[in-house]
């Protein structure tokens, strides 16, 4: 589904990402961990199709087609999609209404005709209760005065109502407690399917323990410089990033 | 012969057209005088500094209409709000076209200034109030000059007027170039209430300029109602003076629209003569390629308890420029004045440029005064965000730029209006979304 390769990528002539190899197939739940200003969060950012960052080197394919080229839109079409470390705030727009045009915007470009209103409702109902999320928050501004669960959770109410091929869930897990943890990781797994599929992002085995990795990868100084099992997690929360950097630098 | 020497020339010629009233005639001559005297305003005037008038008066302007021209009600039904029942008072060329108007003598008078000024049964009203809260600066004392045509409006006492008021004056361009002076009287007796809506609407590319005085005075406890939409051809430009007059209790609002014309000028002044006023001022201004607007407000508190609010958004593209010049005068008298006033826009492109400037001017000591002017782009952050969402570049824009200017079409009472706004707006931005955030 996702191959990535070689990639390096650098922000105003900053290099950040320095030969990243991930490949993702469909169903599987792949986990990136590694510590902080390792370029986690830049190389989701590449994969959405972020402009200023600058990919130099390296490929990205996703269904076998190169979507280096492709705009940010053009990649969600398609079916990428990425829930943000830092949600941003939108004032004076709806959580309905952005949700409404990001749907509507995306059938528009596969030649479909707007959702009915009906449906559109039905969908909007459905999703939020998958997410306990309360209905009047719905018509506030997006994001605007959210908490830090409250954003995290409206990410994956989001990633439900868009039901994307390849999820990228970026430190989603970070500002939630364990209830809404719990919330958030049933939503993922209830839209998991053998056709998706996950990248999570994260610091910390909590989430894992929900949202199961079949792969375990380390980013650290732009390059995956570690991958394992589901038990490579559990090693990195007991041990922390200390002896991969020692491995490395040896 | 340069365009004021045309103007004072044919001054004689004009009054000959006319039906003469001697106080009127009085006005006129003295206008024409004033005129004379200080001629157009250059950019050596304050005021005038960031907004010049030399490309649009270098024009031939046939200075009063020649003939009489028609249009059909299918050529304007797309400048008016048709979806509601209104009254319409509508001018072609600067002529009254009573076929597609919709005047009233039936309880209130909404009906034409020509006929204000001449018949004997309006003359008191005209004394009282024509001319009297006009500015005498050279543009407006032109306009007194020339005044002759426009709308007349004169709600009686405890009135509340179901329908809104159009008024929309049409060019037709027969003339290669025209120059207009619309003159609108509009007086709200005690405890009535208005809504009056005005567009100027060029229907070719041939060269319009338009210098409209409109005097408003709202007396005690009315509430008056003022939509402004500007969204007229590239080659139209419109200097609108606007003066109003509020007494104890009233509510006045003006809300001006500006996304189209070449050059526009608001001159917009509200006058608070008595405790407990309101008044509203706000704007949405989104413009592109070489368009120019300029707001310039002024709000004189003179009396205590008062409050104004102004909120003026502007987005700006290509090489526009925009001008916000809000002065804010509160008297030694005026304590508790309560005056809020922002200006907030954002450049689309880097050789787009506004110049933003608040005045208070403040001599009383118990007072609330707000201001605050932001000049910023569109926040990339967010448009990264929007986009990772499937909603297209142009799209995603579109949306910010409506959220950023949403608040003001929140204030407007006709739902009507905000839709077609709305709609201007996503047309003017090229998309098609329904923005019902
Ligand atoms: N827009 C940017 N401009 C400059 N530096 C950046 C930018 N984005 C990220 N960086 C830098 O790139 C490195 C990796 O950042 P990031 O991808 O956010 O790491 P992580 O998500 O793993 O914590 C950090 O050193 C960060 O400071
Ligand atoms: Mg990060």
């Amino acid at each position: 589904m996702l191959k990535i390769e070689n990639l390096h990528a650098s922000v105003e002539d900053k290099s950040i990402l320095r030969g990243v190899n991930l490949e993702v197939k469909p169903g599987e739940v792949h986990a990136i961990m590694g510590p902080n200003g390792s370029g986690k969060s830049t190389l989701a950012a590449v994969i959405a199709g972020r402009e200023d960052y600058e990919v130099t080197k390296g490929s990205i394919t996703f269904e076998g087609e190169d979507i280096e080229e492709l705009a940010a839109e053009e990649r969600a079409h398609k079916g990428v999609f990425l829930s943000f470390q830092y949600p941003i705030e939108i004032p004076g727009v709806s959580v309905t209404n952005f949700m409404k045009t990001a749907i509507n915007e995306t059938r528009k470009a596969k030649g479909l005709e707007d959702m009915p209103a009906k449906d559109m409702l039905k969908l909007i109902r459905e999703k939020s209760e998958l997410l306990e999320i309360d209905r009047k928050f719905l018509s506030r501004s997006l994001n605007e005065g959210f908490s830090g669960g409250e954003k995290k959770r409206n990410e994956i109410f989001q990633m439900a109502m868009l039901e994307p091929k390849l999820a990228i869930l970026d430190e989603t897990d970070s500002g939630l407690d364990i209830d809404a943890l719990r919330i958030v990781a049933n939503g993922v797994n209830k839209l998991k399917s053998k056709d998706n599929a996950v990248v999570v992002i994260t610091h910390y085995q909590r989430l894992l323990d929900y949202i199961i990795p079949d792969f375990v990868h380390v980013l650290y100084n732009g390059r995956i410089v570690k991958s394992g099992g589901k038990e490579l997690a559990h090693e990195l929360e007991e041990k922390g990033y200390d002896w991969i950097k020692e491995e490395i630098n040896a | 012969m340069d365009l004021k020497e045309k103007l004072v020339s044919s001054f004689l010629a004009f009054e000959n057209r006319v039906d003469v009233d001697a106080y009127v005639h009085d006005v006129r001559s003295e206008a024409i005088k004033v005129f004379e005297e200080k001629g157009f305003p250059s950019k050596k005037e304050e005021a005038w500094k960031y907004t010049s008038l030399n490309a649009i008066l270098k024009e031939d302007y046939s200075v009063f209409p020649k003939q009489e021209n028609t249009l059909d009600y299918k050529d304007i039904k797309p400048y008016f709000i048709h979806d509601i029942d209104s009254y319409k008072i509508i001018f072609i060329d600067g002529k009254y076209s009573s076929h597609l108007s919709q005047t009233t003598h039936d309880g209130l008078d909404v009906c034409l200034m020509s006929s204000a000024l001449n018949k004997p049964k309006y003359q008191l009203v005209i004394k009282n109030y024509f001319n009297k809260i006009a500015e005498k600066d050279s543009l407006t004392s032109l306009n007194t000059a020339f005044s002759n045509e426009g709308a007349y409006i004169h709600i009686p006492k405890n009135k509340i007027v179901e329908k809104p008021i159009q008024i929309l004056h049409f060019s037709t361009g027969n003339e290669s170039a025209t120059m207009l002076q619309p003159r609108n009287l509009i007086v709200v007796e005690e405890n009535s209430h208005v809504q009056i809506i005005e567009r100027h609407q060029s229907l070719t590319d041939n060269p319009v300029l338009t210098n409209s005085v409109t005097e408003i005075f709202t007396n005690k406890r009315a509430i008056v109602d003022y939509y402004k939409i500007q969204n007229d051809s590239k080659k139209a430009s419109l200097i609108d003076n606007t003066f109003i007059k509020q007494r104890r209790e009233s509510i006045a609002s003006v809300h001006t629209f500006s996304f189209g014309g070449k050059l526009t000028r608001n001159n917009l002044n509200f006058y608070q003569e008595g405790e407990r006023i309101d008044s509203t001022l706000k704007g949405i201004t989104i413009i592109g390629d070489k368009q120019h607007v300029d707001h310039n407000t002024l709000v004189h508190h003179i009396e205590p308890n008062c409050e104004s609010h102004q909120d003026y958004k502007g987005i700006f593209d290509d090489n526009s420029t925009g001008v916000f010049n809000g002065k804010v005068v509160v008297e030694k008298e005026a304590q508790k004045t309560n005056a809020f006033q922002a200006n907030n826009n954002i450049l689309i492109s880097d050789k787009a440029s506004i110049n933003t400037k608040p005045q208070l001017e403040i001599f009383a000591d118990d007072v609330k005064c707000s201001h605050g002017c932001t000049i910023g782009q569109l926040d990339e952050s967010a448009m990264f965000y929007m986009r990772s969402r499937g909603i297209p570049e142009k799209e995603a824009k579109a949306l910010l730029m409506f959220a950023f200017s949403n608040n003001v079409l929140e204030s407007v009472k006709i739902p009507e209006i905000k839709q077609r706004i709305t709609k201007i707006i996503a047309k003017k931005l090229g998309v098609n979304i329904g923005f019902d955030l």
